[in-house]
């Protein structure tokens, strides 16, 4: 398990991350949400050492990390880049061995990833002749060619067309799977919901919720219920204490306590069949709405 | 769970530094631009060694026409080489053609006591014969030949020139690579890798293998250029001062390479690199110059040859002019050493806190303090 406590980090007078605490479990895909300027590039460039943290530290399974901890992360920064003239096998080759891999384990680790990102036919081209697409691919082969016990991805899917994002959709579920703690950002609200295990939203260089999806989802359900009856619902809103948001034919959504919703109930199953009851789970993208307000 | 098939030790700081070494000068070797510069660097050695010694020879032996008696006593006269001729005509034929470049016939009624030849020549007197056949006064030095200004002249352009080669090739590949990195951004992940530290020392480490191997060659070749037309002597009149050239260029390279390292660092992008290294330019330039146009002016040799950005060239040079004490390189050396090794700490730090600064030009005071 990956753990980042009480981080702290001034950039002159400006305070990027405020006492900022989280953790990305092993096994765990944990999505990385907030507006730009939020402070995310800031965690993960001082998760990876890149940046030093005024305060505040960074621990794997307990530890503090030390170098030789980090050359095992997987880091693909937010601004892109490779060598423009070293080719694809040449370049993740080095950047392999640069972490520590042998030479002939990083040979055969390339070619592995080159064929699985579709990039056989451009393994000996110059980075510079790849179209931006399959620059993106071969950057995330770059953070994944020395096999690595930890993957920190600042935006791994902007840039990508949606087959490239099922193929690294799919490669990020296998490091997972195997155990090793996952944790990437992005703006398409859409696909972090779909894919992670957990979620960590930042603001304004602070956390404002983390949590397990399903956690974090019960927590910011509120005061609203859908029912869906096989009578017409109209006669809710002349109901004390509710308030009704949605309404068409059977269906209703409305605000009430939790008191004001079972009267509710009853009177629904009384008139008739009830369908379904249920308090009414909000997305992320108003999860994220709300908590960053 | 797949396993881990890949073995990870992880690389210490010394297997980082000759990986990115490694990686410098394999780029460098693979660029054609460089191969083909270098090529011709060398083609310029060889030939401007070649065709100098081809000049020197064609000094050589004097051709002279000779008519009877005449031509017994020139013979075995230094640096003429005598072509007998039995009439005087044919002797001037010889003369108009070309052939010869003087001749020396009998005079027909010599006066008494007077020359008893007449030397004949097309457009001017021929020289070399007529100091052959004068009789030259004994000549007593008193002191020993000090070396020619004009070899002088050379020998500091020589090391010079190289020098300056040099330092700006090699200088401005690092810089490159430096801003290239922070360009392509590609640094945010060599420093999830390794340290700044060991990227900035294998950068200087693998350009300066590629200058001083280039450096190397140039005098290898200029040494085989040498022997093989035939002015050995030079060689070993250069050596000593070619010895201490190496020395000083390998160290006092570093101490350039460093400062162009933390230069380049400062900016993001190749356009603003011209700009930002001007002032190290200036300080390569400059004890350059000061060395070829002072290189008969003993106090201002004296003086570029201990300081550090000159002393490459200053030193060896006073070496080869034999004004140097024994001791005086080697303090000299010295202090090139120590001010290698505080500007380099100050460039690493330099360059440390401005690498992942990108935008605009990076100020010199910030990226000290950090």
């Amino acid at each position: 398990m990956l753990q980042i406590e009480n981080v702290t980090k001034r950039f002159g007078d400006r305070v990027a991350l405020d006492d900022v605490s989280f953790r990305v479990g092993a096994g765990r895909l944990t999505g990385f949400v907030g507006g730009n300027g939020a402070g995310k590039t800031t965690a993960m460039r001082i998760i990876l050492g890149v940046l030093a943290s005024d305060s505040g530290r960074v621990t794997l399974h307990g530890e503090p990390l030390t170098t030789d901890d980090r050359r095992r992360f997987g880091y693909m920064p937010e601004e892109r880049g490779l060598y423009p003239k070293m080719r694809v096998h040449e370049q993740l080759v080095y950047l392999a061995r640069l972490r520590g891999v042998r030479a002939r384990d990083a040979a055969v680790r390339a070619d592995e990833l080159i064929d699985r990102l579709e990039l056989t036919e451009r393994r000996d081209e110059p980075i510079e002749k790849l179209s931006l697409g399959n620059q993106q691919r071969a950057q995330i082969a770059a953070a994944l060619v020395h096999d690595p016990d930890v993957l920190v991805l600042d935006e791994p899917f902007s840039g990508l067309d949606p087959m490239a994002v099922e193929t690294v959709l799919g490669v990020l579920g296998e490091f997972a799977a195997r155990g090793a703690p996952v944790l990437f950002s992005s703006h398409q609200l859409d696909l972090v919901e779909r894919l992670c295990d957990d979620l960590v939203i930042i603001a304004g260089g602070g956390i404002r919720a983390a949590g397990s999806r399903e956690e974090l989802r019960a927590a910011n359900t509120g005061s609203q219920w859908e029912l869906l009856s096989g009578e017409d619902a109209g006669w809710v809103r002349d109901m004390p204490d509710v308030a009704v948001l949605e309404f068409d034919g059977g269906y209703v959504l409305f605000e009430a306590d939790a008191d004001a919703a079972q009267v509710v109930l009853q009177r629904a199953a009384a008139l008739g069949a009830v369908h379904s009851f249920t308090p009414r789970r909000p997305t992320l993208t108003e999860i994220f709405r709300e908590v960053v307000k | 769970m797949s396993t881990t098939t890949t073995s990870t030790a992880a690389p210490r700081f010394r297997e980082s530094i000759t990986l990115v070494a490694g990686r410098e000068v394999m780029q460098k070797l693979r660029s054609k631009a460089f191969v083909i510069s270098t090529i011709i660097l060398m083609l310029v050695v060889l030939a401007s060694i070649v065709i100098g010694g081809l000049v020197s020879r064609n000094q050589g032996d004097t051709p002279v026409a000779a008519v009877g008696v005449v031509a017994e006593q020139l013979e075995g006269l230094p640096g003429i080489e005598v072509t007998e001729v039995p009439t005087r005509a044919e002797a001037e034929d010889l003369v108009r053609e070309g052939e010869v470049d003087g001749a020396a016939v009998p005079l027909e009624n010599p006066a008494d006591g007077g020359p008893a030849m007449e030397v004949i020549g097309l457009e001017e007197a021929p020289g070399i014969l007529i100091q052959a056949l004068s009789i030259a006064p004994e000549v007593t030095l008193l002191d020993e030949p000090s070396v020619d200004g004009f070899l002088a002249y050379f020998v500091a352009l020589g090391f010079g020139i190289v020098f300056f080669i040099s330092a700006v090739t090699f200088g401005g590949t690092i810089a490159q690579s430096v801003v290239e990195e922070k360009q392509t951004r590609v640094v945010e992940i060599l420093l999830s890798s390794i340290s700044s530290r060991a990227l900035l020392a294998g950068k200087v480490v693998g350009n300066s293998i590629l200058a001083f191997g280039q450096i190397i060659a140039i005098a290898v070749l200029a040494g085989i250029g040498l022997m093989v037309i035939g002015q050995d002597i030079l060689i070993s009149d250069l050596g000593p001062s070619v010895v201490w050239f190496l020395g000083f260029f390998a160290i006092g390279f570093v101490l350039l390479a460093a400062m162009y390292a933390a230069s380049a660092s400062l900016v993001s992008r190749m356009e603003d690199v011209g700009a930002v290294l001007t002032p190290v330019t200036y300080l390569v330039m400059i004890p350059y110059f000061l060395v070829i146009f002072f290189n008969n002016n003993e106090l201002v040799l004296g003086i570029t040859s201990y300081v550090p950005f000159s002393a490459p060239v200053g030193m060896p040079m006073r070496i080869f002019l034999e004004t140097a004490q024994w001791w005086e390189p080697l303090v000299s050396l010295a202090i090139l050493v120590v001010t290698t090794v505080v500007v380099v700490a100050l460039g690493a730090r330099i360059y440390q806190n401005s690498l992942l600064r990108t935008g605009s030009r990076v100020k010199l005071g910030e990226a000290l303090r950090g």
